[in-house]
């Protein structure tokens, strides 16, 4: 099925000017690579949350589990299981990964399981009309918060670092060459592959000048070095004006969860006679 | 005909399940059919433990209050227990750590002499009750082989010691019964419930542990690696339910395993399944809430939270086996028919089921019958959910060429794309509706109410569940009618109507307070005479429930 309508029939809801464009159009890009590569689209999946992020599900003509909130993970987990065979992404929204889902996440990191997730990080719930995140400012000022949040948010490179992750990226809608680029090493990468994607919610955090402003490429950084990788994600805490680093902080060559799993039987036993054998040890 | 009931108790944390089985092993390798209780708090260490072995000639599901052997490894056995002796119960005790009336082993020094560890105390106890008994030497030695892979010597030299030191008791000799029928396995109900999911063709198992089904989590854990099951325990239920639909949505027949607590944490997912139409089997062991409850004990609560779990209108299969075929039987039937479907099933049993060892007889379970799923022909352009006259849709998995399998928890047109247009969300509800036609159609032709005891008296016992097992021994003692709805959802109401005909007065028996059959009955205007209800977490004895029926129906 080479060189697929990738773009399905379904009518689009972002709101003008949304970053979801931009990570649809990456991910769009990505397809095709695949596919260049000789990856068949028929052995992709993608899951989502639930979110502005998770329509992605249905506007991309791809095997797609649009999920419940917070719950991308366990289930991408499981596919890759089932079928190492697939490519298996995920696309989940900070309030689905970072509030909902938090558990998820740090297992999958932690298992490092061979699955890629975009986290669509606009630091707000879109879909729910504009409350605050995890990796909202401390202050923000969202409908749930009238007078201002009174935590401060969680740097989620830092946590997956911590949770085990193998693969630690931040992209930003923005910069689209190094989006896509992410994008495709993080695919590419045997093992959890985290990208925290900074997207513009043009409705309710708006704060494309602040990225703009701050935000620079990663260059002549070792990936494999945590220490040098840790300095780098430390360097903005998602709260105060700091320089905020793009680009691949962090790579780790472990084994991946499902590959630990024993290779199934080629021929699975004849089930009723090991379930007799199994039988006469209980006599 | 002779039936014997033995209790073995000590401290929790000192092997006393183990020393049951093997006390159990040995009554069914003397050619009587077993039962065997086991009473543990919800500890590690300290507290008491006990479990009761009964034994007869024909099948039982029940234990009886009294016993004819306390095996005790202390003092507080003796106490706790004083209510079952009669004049001809045989004690046996470590006279080590207690001074009693009756038959007293040395069973600390023994073991020490032997330079066994403390637990192997309960092979001695055990060599005690043989020797008291008259049960033969060999019949011993060779369940202890067969049940002891560590320390085998140690242990056959304190059973040999604690044999020949106690003297056959004539009144309570035990005789071992002419081999008319074949020695049946003896197992728990969640290791019948493993292998019958093994048997529907189980791939995958996803469980978070929870009494009373850490056991099934452990047996599939262990099953051999030939079999292709993927076992995986993940961070929790949620976790575990969203896991289940990943493996289903990939094509593997899945099902997953918890107490009423942790599917609380999978109602989210299972309305999912619901919505997705992606099948799963939750095997739900019932233990007493609310909330932690008693985590070690028995109960049939939660048929109407199974019922009614999970948002949204959808339809669910759920099953209550009383017996070990029976869920055997089920386990691999809802495998089978949530695929089928593309519904989720609930097997719903309970601790007194999934921890309590009773025989299994594979060959009296009938032939499953042949149920497969629909699958996607490959030529029409593929749609997850094409509307169909069954309301089933054809079944694609991801990497089938050519077809893009769109699956959704939003309201979804037939591709599985969104929608929330008026008039496919009306179709689609009564698609997934109507998969519960076919569910009933199929059901039909299957054991969804059993009928058993006296089948044609005028009193009837209405049970569920383990409960059914005990009300069929008071059906058999007493010459009543035992009636025991086995499918729970779509209820057989029909059937069940059909079984209670002719009868006098029917009593409904189970284990909960407020009548949760009773109340699902009466939704179909099924109306019983009387109730007997019990709610602290142990299950009927048998002659407590004689003694209850009798009351009743005075
Ligand atoms: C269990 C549950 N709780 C709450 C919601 C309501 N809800 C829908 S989307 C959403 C937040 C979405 O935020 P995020 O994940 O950041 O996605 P975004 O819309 O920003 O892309 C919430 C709370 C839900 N669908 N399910
Ligand atoms: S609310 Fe924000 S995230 Fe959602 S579609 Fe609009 S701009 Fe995009
Ligand atoms: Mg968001």
């Amino acid at each position: 099925m080479n060189g697929r309508q990738l773009i399905t029939g379904a009518q689009n809801t972002w709101c003008p000017g949304c970053g979801n464009f931009s990570i649809q159009f990456a991910l769009k890009a990505l397809l095709q690579d695949l596919e260049k590569r000789g990856t068949s689209l028929d052995d992709v999946v993608l899951v989502t949350g639930i979110g502005c992020h998770a329509k992605m599900a249905d506007y991309l003509n791809i095997n797609t589990f649009y999920s419940i909130h917070g719950r991308v993970l366990p289930v991408a987990t499981a596919i890759k299981l089932a079928n190492p065979d697939l490519t298996v992404i995920g696309c989940a929204g900070d309030g689905d990964a970072y509030a909902e889902g938090l558990d998820h996440l740090i297992f999958a990191a932690k298992r490092n399981v061979d699955i890629t997730l975009f986290i669509h990080n606009n630091r707000v719930y879109g879909l729910t009309t504009g409350q605050y995140t995890p990796t909202s400012p401390l202050g923000f000022k969202g409908r749930s918060t009238p007078a201002g949040t009174l935590e401060y948010p969680l740097n989620p490179l830092e946590l997956m670092y911590a949770s085990g992750a193998s693969f630690v990226a931040r992209g930003y809608t923005r910069n689209q060459p190094l989006l896509k680029k992410i994008m495709a090493d993080a695919v590419r990468h045997q093992g959890f592959s985290f990208v925290d994607i900074l997207q513009i919610c043009a409705t309710y955090f708006d704060v494309h000048d602040v990225y703009d402003k701050y935000v620079y490429e990663l260059k002549d950084h070792d990936t494999h070095d945590p220490a040098k990788a840790m300095k780098r994600i430390l360097e903005w805490d998602y709260n105060n004006p700091a320089p905020i680093a793009l680009g691949t902080f962090l790579e780790r060559e472990i084994p991946t969860f499902d590959g630990r799993f024993p290779v199934q039987p080629a021929v699975p036993a004849e089930r009723m006679g090991k379930i007799r054998t199994i039988l006469e040890s209980y006599r | 005909m002779p039936e014997y009931s033995i209790l073995i108790g000590g401290k929790a944390g000192e092997g006393l399940n183990k020393a049951g089985i093997i006390l159990a092993r040995i009554m069914n390798g003397l050619g009587y059919r077993v039962f065997m209780y086991y009473d543990y708090p919800s500890l590690i260490r300290g507290g008491h433990n006990f479990s009761i072995i009964r034994a007869a000639p024909r099948r039982i599901y029940s234990h009886r209050t009294g016993v004819d052997f306390l095996l005790a490894m202390n003092r507080e056995t003796l106490d706790l227990h004083a209510h079952r002796r009669s004049a001809g119960t045989v004690a046996i005790f470590n006279s080590d750590a207690v001074k009693a009336e009756g038959i007293g082993l040395p069973l600390s020094q023994i073991a020490k002499e032997e330079g066994a560890p403390e637990i192997a105390r309960n092979t001695g106890i055990i060599a005690g009750f043989c020797g008291a008994s008259g049960i033969p030497w060999d019949v011993l030695e060779s369940t202890l082989r067969k049940e002891i892979p560590r320390g085998l010597e140690s242990n056959l030299a304190i059973a040999r010691r604690a044999f020949s030191a106690v003297e056959p008791v004539p009144a309570a000799r035990i005789a071992t019964l002419p081999r008319t029928e074949k020695i049946l396995p003896f197992l728990t109900g969640n290791e019948a419930a493993g292998l019958g999911l093994l048997a529907g063709g189980l791939q995958a198992y996803v469980a978070y542990p929870m009494t009373p089904t850490s056991n099934l989590l452990h047996f599939l854990a262990g099953v051999p690696a030939d079999l292709g099951l993927t076992v995986v325990h993940p961070e929790n239920e949620i976790g575990v339910m969203l896991m289940a639909l990943g493996f289903a949505y990939a094509g593997k027949k899945v099902a997953v395993g918890t107490s009423g607590g942790g599917f609380c944490l999978m109602t989210e997912g299972f309305s999912l399944s619901g919505m997705s139409e992606i099948p799963v089997v939750v095997m739900l062991g019932q233990r007493p809430g609310p909330s932690t409850g008693l985590p070690t004990y028995s109960c049939q609560t939660e048929l109407h939270f199974a019922a009614n779990a999970g948002q949204g209108e959808f339809v669910r299969f759920i099953v209550a086996p009383g017996d070990l075929e029976e869920t055997y039987f089920w386990a691999s039937a809802a495998l089978s028919l949530s695929w089928k479907f593309q519904i989720p099933s609930i097997v719903l049993y309970d601790k007194n089921l999934a921890e309590h060892g009773y025989n299994f007889d594979i060959d009296s379970v009938p032939p499953l019958p042949d149920m497969p799923a629909m699958a996607w022909d490959r030529n029409t352009p593929y749609r997850r959910y094409a509307l169909t006259e069954s309301g089933v849709s054809p079944l694609a998995f991801p990497s089938a060429k050519g077809a893009v399998v769109k699956v959704n928890g939003y309201a979804h047109d037939e591709s599985g794309i969104t929608t929330e247009e008026a008039g496919m969300v009306t179709r689609m509800q009564e698609k997934i509706l109507r998969k519960g036609e076919g569910l009933a159609e199929d059901l039909r032709g299957m054991p969804t109410v059993t009928v058993s005891g006296s089948k044609g008296a005028g009193d009837t016992l209405l049970s569920w569940g383990s409960t059914a097992g005990v009300c069929r021994e008071v059906g058999e003692a007493l010459g009543l009618r035992v009636v025991q709805p086995v499918v729970l959802n779509p209820i057989p109401a029909g059937k069940v109507r059909e079984a209670l005909e002719g009868s006098r007065r029917v009593v409904t028996v189970e284990q909960n307070a407020t009548g949760q059959l009773e109340k699902l009955l009466a939704l179909h205007s099924i109306r019983p005479d009387g109730r007997i209800l019990k709610y602290d977490g142990r299950p009927f004895a048998l002659d407590e429930l004689e003694a209850r029926v009798r009351e009743a129906l005075a």
